[in-house]
């Protein structure tokens, strides 16, 4: 090979992206040369090179290490976190196969974008350097700001892109300025490097005002990213105007990269600041969960409704953030896992059930699936009930794992931590109210005379199923993963 | 410890094996639906049965333990059962077939889902019942809710919907602070083993500074004085009960309650007995409120199942005012109370339950001089008031007199208040059953309905043998209790001087009654020794 060792471990290392980006890169080349009827076959394209990203992933867990002289840490934790991230794409293009079919969108560069984005993604949880985590978020924003207003004939698809691009740039301007900052403060963007460097330029134990101001800064730009309160107000509008599958992918896999990206910069750059960040992640974590549950209270839009419930887990995931420990670490990575097997699944039911031109999507509309599609009806159940936190589902060991985190730094925090771990715990309380509603239209409303139900296409049973079989295995024998996220969250304390 | 290694485990997910047997079959072969169900569901009782034949009535140790890893190094599929539990898992097997019998003909719609949801009810509660890991325990805690929600809300009455949230959203608050309270209790001991917390307790090597204490205990009480309920909280039960269909009537008084006096005796008492110690004044005179008030309530009522379920605040009442009384003899009786109030309450149910199958309404004027046309159903119905208001030699007056007379021990004051109760419940129920049964018929369409079916005969006699014999063999389930009992009684005042040196309690300390104070010693002997020998 003409490749150096060097070389070729590098490659390895980012193997993932590089497969993603050779697929996407196929699909844009051969999408001409498809002719219109038989788009689908792109598809096809892009769920294999989910499955190739995989088989990269792997790759890259045996080459462990950095690449590109520290721009990228090929550690525990980015592949955790790719496997996430590539794992809702490969859910979310089987899930899109037949609707953009229905809604007659079936075009290759949906699926292109799709991939490049979770190249993003995947950058985002392996970069090991600002700048380039500020690219990874780019390739994310930009394809995900494309794939939200694909339903171009539709005026609220067309706005929530333009809402989307406008604050998510801005966003992203704020966190690029963070950076600048904390490079002006400490010399250097190399995250596993800021914290020696922060503490040489600290003066008697306090912090330089500027990497404070570039951390706060950092953490605006990211909480708009990851949807917390008080940068939720997008969200929403968003969440409900993108075309639902594209709705999966973006409640699922962008918050999942970011929250690592905050894990990371927060915690390992700034671990000895942990004090200092942990007021804001609190603040906001409570307001995260409030606005999360109190607004889809009221809600009558189901993909609305779940919009505002990813709020407020996002509330629940800061509650195990807010710990800033390694347990703490490993349960935002366990509570991400199966937080987006639920959500995905929740919002493929909603891509089927909203029929087309995504008419139906109000609570009403969900009366009496329980008797004319049991099955649908039975996994949406599922879904919402590991939303809500019951147990054997993966969304109960998800919170239960935040809360133990949480509970268990309260020697570092006081009873502020208890405090907030009781607030998360009524606040799943009041978000059993809005989950129970669709479950009590589903089961106990007689279905309308109306509607006939249109059978659920072999893909997206396939993407349903999976993701059912996740939420219950997570729920159940979740020890595996618990392992695997602990020794990712391990990998990040070791640097 | 126990000769069948996996006894526990069998009886505790044979339902749930069964429930994918249930699922192979066709949802319109309503008939072996419900062979099939009732087939397990008997199984499930005679091989719970044999839990009997190897419990070890000399010892407080759990027993037929079986203990696995399960996630990560902390938390463990640990079971066993005691004699405290022991007798709940066979009052579960018992009420479950009766319950399946009972909604033969009852429940016509999606028939499959029904019989789902209650041998997945059956699988939880056992597993509370059995489950001696806190994580494990929790889980079984939450899943009892979710086909009980199905079950008020898809085959329920009117307000059923309104019923069915009110219930889950009720126990849901209620037991994630209890989960908190888990956490926290991890986070100290370092395990969720309720067997290995209690010894750590015990040697003194997690002590709770008296604030946290109150806090644990507070956040384990409230969820299962929910689900007791106790007085202030009992308000989602009436609902629950009145909507719920027949068999959910059933399993939710008989059994689902006694998940929180159990939860309590198991968990709240032993675990914090110093918080125990200090709320239990409070405790007592809201169960004796519940006692009295439950009683009132039941007796203006003019639905007469929800004159039953008013009965339940009543009776378990009694059951909570038992267990605080910390003595050996009033904490048999509570174990006793709980099992007789399923036995019977569930008895009084299916029998409302048989009445509402006739006449599709619960409301009593619609009654009167029932016993003309309904001889057989009837006598039954009276034969069962008779046990739940307490007659001896009949199984309810068993436990409400070992409560009394425990409680009378060291509280004279809680004794006699209560013992108000069991007078209100002759006046409830007879004054009901003279409104239902007795007289000339007062709606004439009441005249030609049919006394008891063959398969009703077979419920209402099973229930009446188990009453009967409750009543008449009582040694045999208290012998089995008196260890762990007295176990529970040890844990709850240890040896320590340290516990003793805290700060004076929020109440008198001549109020403080333990069995190994002298002067109650031998009353306690005395009364124990008399009911060997009965």
């Amino acid at each position: 090979m003409f490749l150096s060792a060097e070389q070729h471990a590098n490659l390895q290392r980012i193997a993932p992206e590089i497969h993603l980006c050779l697929f996407g890169l196929i699909i844009m080349v051969a999408d001409p040369f498809v002719s219109a009827a038989r788009k689908r076959v792109l598809g096809w394209v892009g769920f294999a090179g989910t499955l190739f990203a995989l088989a990269g992933v792997y790759q890259a867990s045996l080459n462990r290490g950095f690449a590109y002289s520290h721009l990228i840490s090929n550690d525990g934790f980015s592949i955790f976190l790719q496997l996430i991230v590539i794992g809702v794409a490969a859910l979310v293009i089987l899930g899109s196969l037949d609707y953009l079919e229905r809604e007659g969108i079936q075009r290759g560069e949906y699926y292109a974008l799709i991939l490049f984005a979770v190249a993003g993604m995947g950058i985002l949880g392996s970069a090991n350097e600002l700048v380039t985590a500020f690219i990874g978020l780019e390739m994310s924003s930009i394809s995900t700001y494309v794939l939200v207003g694909f339903r171009r004939h539709a005026l609220i698809s067309n706005e929530a892109s333009v809402k989307y691009f406008l604050l998510g740039s801005f966003a992203t301007a704020f966190f690029l300025y963070g950076i600048a900052m904390v490079y002006g403060a400490t010399g250097t963007t190399v995250i596993d490097k800021i914290q020696p460097a922060l503490a040489d330029a600290s003066s008697g134990g306090r912090l330089p005002a500027l990497a404070i101001l570039g951390l706060g800064l950092i953490f605006v730009g990211l909480g708009f990213k990851v949807v917390i309160a008080p940068f939720q107000v997008y969200g929403p509008d968003v969440y409900q105007g993108a075309p639902t599958p594209v709705t999966a992918l973006l409640a699922a896999a962008p918050k999942a990269a970011t929250f690592a990206l905050m894990v990371r910069i927060f915690v390992v750059s700034f671990g000895s600041a942990s004090d200092t960040w942990f007021w804001a992640v609190w603040v906001s974590a409570i307001l995260t969960m409030f606005i999360g549950n109190l607004a889809a209270l009221v809600q009558t839009n189901v993909k609305r409704m779940l919009a505002y419930s990813s709020i407020a887990h996002a509330g629940y995931i800061l509650v195990a953030f807010a710990a800033g420990t390694a347990i703490g670490v490993a349960a935002v990575l366990f509570y991400l896992a199966a937080y987006v097997l639920m959500k995905v699944g929740a919002f493929l039911v909603v891509t089927h059930l909203g029929q087309h031109g995504e008419k139906r999507l109000t609570l009403q509309d969900y009366a009496g699936l329980g008797s004319t599609q049991p099955g649908l009806a039975a996994c949406f159940s599922l879904f919402l009930f590991s939303l809500l936190g019951l147990p054997a589902t993966g969304g109960f060991l998800g919170k239960f794992f935040a809360f133990q985190a949480a509970l268990d730094a309260s020697d570092a925090h006081g009873r502020w931590i208890i405090w907030l771990v009781v607030i998360a715990a009524i606040n799943s309380v009041i978000g059993a109210y809005y989950y129970l509603r669709v479950i009590i239209t589903m089961y106990f409303s007689e279905p309308s005379k109306d509607y006939t139900p249109t059978a659920v296409a072999p893909a997206l049973i396939v993407a349903l199923v999976i993701a059912a079989a996740g939420t219950l295995y997570l729920g159940i024998l979740p020890g595996h993963v618990l392992n695997l996220a602990k020794a990712a969250a391990d990998s990040l304390f070791l640097h | 410890v126990g000769k069948q290694p996996l006894l526990l485990t069998v009886i505790t997910f044979l339902p749930l094996l069964s429930v994918a047997a249930l699922l192979l079959l066709r949802s319109d072969d309503h008939v072996w639906i419900r062979r099939i169900a009732l087939a397990a569901s008997v199984a499930e009782f005679v091989i719970s049965l044999l839990l009997l034949r190897g419990f070890n009535s000399g010892t407080a140790a759990y027993q037929f333990q079986e203990y696995h890893g399960w996630i990560g190094a902390t938390i463990h599929y640990h079971l066993g059962v005691d004699g405290i539990s022991l007798f709940l898992v066979l009052l579960t097997t018992f009420l479950t077939p009766l319950a399946i019998l009972c909604s033969w003909q009852s429940i016509q719609e999606n028939v499959k889902g029904f019989f789902i949801a209650l041998l997945v009810i059956e699988t939880a509660m056992i597993g509370v019942f059995v489950s001696l890991d806190l994580f494990l325990f929790f889980v079984f805690w939450e899943l009892t809710l979710i086909p009980m929600y199905f079950m008020i809300g898809m085959w329920g009455h009117g307000r059923r919907i309104y019923a069915a949230v009110k219930f889950i959203l009720y126990t849901m608050f209620g037991s994630i602070l209890m989960l908190v309270a888990i956490l926290w209790l991890y986070g100290n001991a370092g395990t969720f083993d309720l067997p290995e917390i209690q010894r750590l307790l015990q040697s003194g090597q997690i002590v709770f500074p008296p604030h946290t204490e109150l806090l644990l205990f507070g956040a384990f009480f409230l969820a299962f004085a929910i689900k007791v309920p106790l007085f202030p909280l009992h308000t989602w039960l009436p609902d629950a009960h009145t909507e719920a269909p027949t068999a959910g009537s059933v399993i939710l008084a008989g059994v689902m309650l006694k998940l929180g006096t159990y939860g309590i005796l198991r968990f709240c008492v032993p675990l914090f007995p110093e918080a125990a110690h200090r709320m239990a004044p409070l405790i007592a005179v809201l169960a004796i409120i519940g006692i009295v008030y439950g009683a009132l309530v039941a007796t203006v009522q003019t639905d007469l199942k929800r004159l039953v379920a008013y009965t339940s605040v009543s009776h378990l009442g009694f059951v909570v005012l038992g267990i605080f009384a910390f003595n050996s003899i009033s904490i048999q009786g509570a174990i006793y109370q709980m099992l007789s109030h399923g036995v019977s309450t569930g008895a009084l149910f299916l029998g409302v339950g048989m009445l509402y199958d006739r006449r599709h309404t619960h409301e009593i004027k619609e009654f009167g001089g029932l016993a003309t046309p309904m001889p057989v159903l009837m006598s039954f119905f009276l034969f069962i008031s008779l046990s739940s208001l307490a007659l001896p030699p009949l199984n309810g007056f068993i436990g409400e007199f070992l409560i009394l007379i425990g409680t009378f021990a060291g509280h004279h004051a809680w004794a006699a208040w209560a013992a108000s109760g069991a007078v209100l419940s002759a006046i409830y129920l007879l004054w009901a059953y003279q409104r239902v049964a007795l007289g000339e018929i007062t709606v004439e369409k009441n005249r030609g309905l049919a006394d008891a079916s063959g398969r009703e005969r077979l419920i209402l006699a099973t229930v009446a043998v188990a009453i009967l014999f409750m009543g008449i063999a009582s040694p045999l389930f208290t012998r089995r209790m008196e260890a762990s009992v007295d176990n529970v009684i040890q844990q709850i005042s240890p040896p320590q001087n340290a516990r003793r040196a805290l700060p004076p309690l929020a109440r008198p300390a001549k109020k403080t009654v333990s069995s190994d104070t002298a002067a109650t010693r031998p009353l306690v002997v005395a009364i124990a020794e008399r009911r060997v020998q009965r």
